[in-house]
């Protein structure tokens, strides 16, 4: 009898019996231990906290374990136990202007209140393979700031708004309700904090080749560094109880914010327009190419010629998020034979009546 | 995944949640064939395996009633067994293979053989929801046609398939029109299923997770399936037995027996042609 596809309950618990096994590997090599994944695999729990939309090391790090490594398969993991959680309330907006600083560079000044702080990163660096990692290593303390790094270092699109050079955010509405793409069904056009949501959890390699053919011509807006900056900054929520924000505590965040092509016109004088990325953790390609995928996205608003896939809003949001793509991608493995049996006999039928009248074919079936 | 400690609500999801799709089920139901969106939820297993039917399921299950899963038909495919033990497992309820037994059929690509009776309710699977997506791939377009029950390139794409192939050349998520308003995606069920839909004594609903949307048949709504005055709607048809049953009258799979071309035929429908192989059995002894 033919059992392959109908494997039942025992084939299901063997086969996540095998992958429990895989998944340790071989036992005379030491198991990996989630604070090990957390300290020394950090960049990779940044992405799983980003694109799971949950701020928390040890579930990121807990699930990359559980995932063997396979990142979307942790960042559904994460996703998962999320959306189990209850919600207090949204969050007072982040002063990013406050960011205890780690990382701080632009592109546009070759010098600025506060500096540039290269801090923790791999540009500049030669991409060849240290074989002295194999080993273990226990490299010299770095280097600390001379003075802290608390000197005031204002956000460079706050210096150029200074001079109106730049058009401004739109102002803050305290009493607009804050959207929430985990728990409302998107609608287009998207509203602008919604886009933003749905790109911070959006797929880095699909925004990042995204913001890239913006840059090869497919939708181009002139694009600058104006700031990548990363550090920590305070989360705070105002109690209804206490009627004053208290601080929940720090979360480390990087924020870049993209220069662009000038828009003017209609007795407004010329400015720069922004595009704006920001993502848990250290990813300066995710949030580099999150700035460049939302000032595309604004082709309409700004009523730019919409030529690029980067632009066309509806095509981006409904695209870009991982765990929905590789669920539908993935679920072509599920069994698809009565459609397919359909089809087959429909594919017969017109085969049958496109041949000449057919002698007595019918007995070979 | 055993030693967890935190405790679910009944069937998975929050109340508050389960709240928030029941009102889009009834608005569903108030409007047959209407795709409410929904706020869908991240749910523990992927996109496309069904987590718009496990949130309907979810949303409507209580601790009475009797669950039965199927895929492809059968209530022992992979996905079929994972969704049953899900439910066992979150909501404690009573799992059945008997259609006639159960209370709520959730259902990925089939409608039970065995016809459905008033009380009854069935959750089907909904990878793509919208029926015009594969016409007009934009939603803000889309909802725009159906407001304005602009269904014309349906027609035209049904037409040139008779044009070209002498048929219509669309076997399953065959496209139907709901109470003579909304033309509705019947799930990806071979059309062989569709007359099913029609006049059906026991509630249809439709959920689609990725797609945050919910739809519904209330029971006994017209459910036509489209077609033309000079190519009407033609049920598939096979020309095999089951090789089990014998049953002339079901939805076959065909199975491959060995590589020389060797075919058998079996009723998709396992619940169905067990039972027909059972009664059979009880008349010869």
């Amino acid at each position: 009898m033919y059992v392959a596809v109908k494997g039942g309950a025992r084939a299901i618990a063997n086969a996540h019996a095998l992958l429990a096994d895989k998944r340790r590997g071989d036992r005379s090599v030491a198991e990996i231990d989630t604070q090990q994944i957390d300290e020394q695999l950090s960049l990779a729990v940044d992405r799983v906290m980003s694109e799971s939309s949950l701020y928390d090391r040890e579930i990121a790090a807990l699930a990359i374990k559980q995932a063997r490594g396979d990142l979307i398969e942790a960042i559904f993991l994460a996703r998962a136990y999320r959306t189990t959680l209850p919600r207090f309330g949204f969050a007072e907006p982040l002063d990013t202007g406050a960011m205890a600083l780690r990382r701080r560079v632009s592109a546009t000044f070759k010098d600025l209140p506060g500096g540039q702080v290269l801090g923790p990163t791999f540009d500049y660096t030669h991409r060849l393979i240290d074989f002295g990692l194999a080993q273990t290593s226990d490299p010299p303390s770095p280097a600390a700031a001379p003075s802290a790094a608390d000197a005031a270092a204002p956000r460079v699109v706050d210096i150029i708004a200074g001079d109106d050079l730049i058009e401004r955010s739109p102002p803050a509405n305290d009493g607009a309700p804050v959207a929430d793409v985990t728990r409302d069904p998107e609608t287009f056009p998207a509203s602008r904090d919604a886009r933003l949501q749905t790109l911070a959890r959006g797929d880095e390699g699909f925004l990042l080749g995204l913001g890239y053919s913006t840059q090869r011509g497919y939708g181009r807006n002139h694009p600058f560094v104006g700031e990548i900056r990363f550090g920590e900054v305070e989360v705070e929520m105002v109690v209804p109880e206490l009627g004053f924000a208290v601080p929940l505590g720090a979360i480390a965040v990087t924020e870049c914010q993209m220069v662009n092509q000038f828009k003017g016109g209609d007795g407004e004088p010329a400015r720069f327009t922004r595009g704006y990325g920001l993502v848990f953790g250290q990813s300066e390609r995710k949030a580099m190419s999150m700035a460049l995928v939302d000032r595309a996205l604004r082709a309409e608003e700004l009523a730019e010629e919409k030529i690029g896939p980067a632009q066309d809003e509806e095509f981006v949001l409904s695209h870009c998020d991982n765990v929905q793509a590789t669920g539908f991608v993935e679920h072509l493995k599920l069994p698809h034979y009565v459609d397919f049996q359909a089809e087959l006999a429909l594919l017969r039928a017109l085969r049958r009546e496109a041949s000449a009248p057919p002698p007595d074919a019918e007995a070979a079936e | 995944m055993n030693a967890d400690p935190r405790p679910y609500n009944f069937a998975y999801l929050d109340e508050q949640t389960k709240r928030m799709i029941r009102r889009a089920i009834l608005k569903a139901i108030a409007i047959p064939g209407y795709q409410v969106p929904f706020a869908s939820r991240e749910m523990p297993m992927p996109y496309g395996w069904g987590t718009g039917g496990v949130q309907v399921t979810a949303a409507i299950i209580g601790p009475e009633d009797v669950l039965k899963v199927i895929d492809q038909g059968s209530d022992d495919t992979t996905n079929a067994v994972s969704i049953r033990a899900f439910f066992a497992k979150t909501a404690n309820v009573e799992t059945t293979t008997d259609t006639a037994k159960a209370t709520i059929v959730q259902t990925r690509h089939r409608v039970p053989e065995t016809p459905l009776t008033n009380g009854q309710i069935l959750v089907y699977q909904v990878p793509i929801p919208e029926p015009l997506r594969f016409l007009e791939p934009r939603e803000t377009e889309t909802r725009t046609m159906h407001a304005l029950a602009e269904y014309g390139v349906m027609h035209v794409k049904l037409y040139e398939d008779i044009a070209r192939h002498g048929h219509i050349a669309t076997t399953y998520a065959y496209p139907t029109r709901v109470s003579g308003r909304y033309v509705m995606d019947p799930s990806p069920i071979p059309k062989f299923d569709n007359p099913k839909l029609d006049d059906c004594p026991a509630l249809q609903l439709f959920g689609a997770g990725r797609e945050k949307r919910i739809y519904a048949v209330p029971p006994h709504t017209r459910v036509v399936s489209l077609d033309f005055e000079d190519h009407p709607f033609e049920r598939t048809k096979f020309e095999a037995a089951c090789e089990f049953c014998g049953a002339t009258d079901s939805f076959l799979d065909e199975v491959v027996i060995d590589d020389k071309g060797g075919r058998m035929f079996v009723c998709s429908d396992t619940d169905y042609c067990d039972k027909r192989r059972a009664a059979k059995k009880d008349a010869a002894e």
